[in-house]
């Protein structure tokens, strides 16, 4: 295994695009360490990104969004005082990886790239409308979060390319974010389902709404029908019922020990209820329920 | 295959060793460097009894490669005591029994130092949590978490 510590994007781009055999970045590595431990996967190429100037920035975008560094970790962005404050679901998914000691390591891109259907962090940032930038020895483009995987373990990135930046929309008036898995324990597990909501509304009015489920598919998936069953309503029984049908009518799961086809199809349903209360009591400003 | 060389400091000394790139930073500590306070209970993340502090933040050692190390600051269960002067934190855990293989002693150690540093005053819940990452097989964890609380209000007072 050859380990690179390049200073630059550009760099790492260059070593990644000339690379033969099997090529890993190394963010917090809480991924790429166990694959290599369990020998699932020793990487031929191995490119650590932490030494690239501004990776572990948190910054505000012009427009009122937040640009995030492709190195922060979970403990770094729970710290940071204003982001929680707009996306408070996207920290706390990102959150809810692992231990204290993973925390202070795993990275939203990690999470991303190692494309996990369980991954956490994955379904609230496809909710939230975030971007991510891809840079290879072609170019660059920018590229939504939900069209990063493309199945367990799989990427649309080509080799040589890699992920740069990610960015997050301006918060706005009146919106509000939230993320919720269940898994058998209280901590330290794989999510069983996972669900993100991010609304917005005029009055109690909900005007905007993604919802993006976790764990009942090969991906993560973007429902629009479930946030359709929720646009144009004050979240009442009937819309309720609605998102629930939408969301549970989305999956697609397997059956496993730690959660059968029933289960899963059921619990998507009872999340994103959930889910959705909690994103529309942040967007109505009213107290977190 | 060509070794890798690596400056850091642990425990406040200044530190070279050369490192194969897969080694893990808790094989260098153990194998390389006689540091055995950091054990090995899993290697993949989910016991904690690796725990050492990678410039100030809790992080598992097996899940970091020792060559990650360059240029940064590590400290392990060595450096806790001063001299043969205990930290009050052992001391606690050895007057309150809070530990029997000792296996999960050291990484919970360093995993509540840390803790502390962050929080003089944490809740039994949010000790509870912080430490969901280390794994005890032995305690029922419920003298951990006593001794942990009393810990911080004899520091708290202290200060
Ligand atoms: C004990 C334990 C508990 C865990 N619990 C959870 C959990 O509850 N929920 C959960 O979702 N996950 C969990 N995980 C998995 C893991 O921690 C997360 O997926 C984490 O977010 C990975 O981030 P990382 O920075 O450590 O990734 P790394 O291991 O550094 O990288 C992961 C993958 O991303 C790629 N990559 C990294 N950066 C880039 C980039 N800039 N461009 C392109 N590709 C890149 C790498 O090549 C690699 O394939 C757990 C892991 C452990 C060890
Ligand atoms: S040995 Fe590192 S977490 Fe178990
Ligand atoms: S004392 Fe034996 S594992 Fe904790």
């Amino acid at each position: 295994m050859q380990y690179h510590t390049p200073t630059s994007f550009d760099d790492a781009i260059a070593i990644a695009a000339q690379a033969d055999g099997v090529t890993r970045f190394l963010a917090g590595g809480t991924d790429v360490l166990v694959q290599m431990r369990a020998d699932i996967l020793t990487p031929d190429t191995l490119i650590n990104v932490k030494g690239i100037d501004g990776v572990k920035d948190i910054t505000r975008t012009p427009e009122g969004g937040w640009q995030i560094g492709i190195a922060v970790s979970g403990a770094e962005m729970t710290e940071h005082p204003e982001l929680g404050r707009d996306w408070p679901g996207v920290v706390e998914a990102t959150d809810l990886i692992g231990s204290t000691q993973v925390q202070g390591r795993c990275t939203m891109v990690g999470n991303l790239c190692n494309a996990s259907p369980a991954a956490d962090a994955v379904p609230a940032m496809v909710a939230a409308g975030i971007t991510v930038t891809v840079s290879g020895p072609d170019g660059t483009r920018e590229v939504a979060v939900e069209d990063i995987p493309t199945g367990p373990g799989k990427t649309s990135l080509a080799s040589g390319e890699m992920i740069t930046r990610i960015t997050l929309p301006p918060r706005g008036e009146n919106g509000g974010d939230a993320y919720l898995r269940f898994i058998p324990r209280t901590e330290m597990d794989i999510a069983v389902v996972g669900c993100g909501i991010n609304l917005r509304v005029d009055g109690d009015t909900i005007t905007e709404a993604r919802v993006a489920l976790g764990a009942v598919a090969p991906t993560v998936r973007l429902v629009a029908e479930a946030a359709e069953a929720i646009i144009g309503t004050t979240l009442d029984d009937a819309a309720l019922a609605a998102l629930a049908e939408a969301a549970s009518a989305a999956c697609s799961p397997i059956d496993d020990k730690r959660g059968t086809i029933k289960f899963r199809t059921h619990v998507a349903g009872v999340l994103a209820q959930r889910a959705a209360r909690i994103a529309y009591a942040r967007a109505t400003g009213q107290k977190d329920s | 295959m060509s070794k890798i060389h690596v400056t850091t400091t642990i425990n406040g000394d200044e530190v070279e060793y050369l490192c194969d790139p897969r080694e893990t930073m808790l094989d260098v500590l153990r194998d390389r460097l006689g540091l055995t306070g950091a054990k090995e209970g899993c290697g993949t993340g989910d016991c904690g009894a690796c725990s050492v502090t990678l410039d100030g933040r809790l992080v598992c050692s097996c899940l970091m490669l020792g060559a990650e190390a360059d240029g940064h600051e590590i400290t392990t269960i060595e450096g806790m005591a001063t001299g043969e002067e205990l930290h009050p934190l052992q001391q606690k855990f050895i007057e309150y029994a809070a530990l029997q293989c000792g296996i999960c002693t050291p990484g919970i150690l360093v995993a509540t130092k840390a803790l502390l540093e962050k929080n003089p005053d944490p809740t039994e819940t949010e000790v509870r949590y912080w430490l969901a990452g280390n794994l005890c097989r032995c305690t029922g964890y419920d003298k951990i978490i006593r001794a942990v609380m009393d810990t911080a209000a004899d520091m708290r007072e202290a200060s």
